[in-house]
């Protein structure tokens, strides 16, 4: 049983050329990116969506945006912010979000960017688990 | 600006993120939409029921 998953994992695997960390790589920087390169469309759109989404609220609701760690609470939420590759690099660019939260719905908001990231990441792996043929 | 109340904020959260969840945790679109919907449901009641504990817990 094993076996043969492997076996088919393999030759799914040997079936797609390129490089086999382009879906993980393109996912984490844009999210759906690295369904929408496998083809899957509607995975890929409804992820974006919904990462984008997150993002976009938790932006909107003022929260925050780490830059820095001072303690182990910030270094967790910059971790769950870099999950959202580009889309934390363009925010930092662009200075948006809060420097501090000062409303209970920018702390709601920190959360929201925060688990935009960690979903982006879990699409990520996912888009690397369907190009190598763990999944389908 | 934005500023939803709490219950919106709950309900925002577990549709997104059971979304996510669904798409990436099951493998045919039938098992994810029921994976999601669990997912949802789980995420809105556990915050009612935990919101209502707290309630009583504070009276």
């Amino acid at each position: 049983m094993v076996a043969t998953e492997n076996k088919n994992a393999a030759a799914t695997q040997d079936t797609q050329p390129g490089f086999v960390y382009l879906p993980l790589i393109a996912g984490w920087l844009v999210p759906g990116a690295g369904h929408f390169l496998l083809r899957k469309w509607g995975r890929g759109a409804l992820l974006a969506v919904s990462i984008l989404g997150m993002f976009a609220l938790g932006i909107a609701m003022q929260g925050k945006v780490y830059a820095n760690a001072h303690d182990i609470l910030d270094m967790l939420g910059l971790a769950g912010d870099l999950g959202n590759g580009l889309l934390y690099v363009v925010s930092r660019m662009m200075g948006l979000g809060a420097d501090t939260v000062q409303v209970t719905t920018a702390d709601y908001g920190t959360r929201f960017i925060v688990v935009a990231g960690l979903l982006n990441v879990i699409s990520a792996v996912d888009a690397h688990n369907l190009r190598t043929g763990r999944k389908m | 600006m934005l500023h939803p109340s709490h219950f919106a904020s709950v309900l925002l959260f577990a549709f997104f993120a059971s979304i996510a969840f669904g798409i990436t945790q099951r493998e045919t679109p039938r098992q994810m939409v029921r994976y999601g919907i669990y997912c949802f449901v789980l995420f809105v009641g556990s915050a009612v029921v935990l919101s209502w504990a707290m309630y009583l817990i504070a009276r």
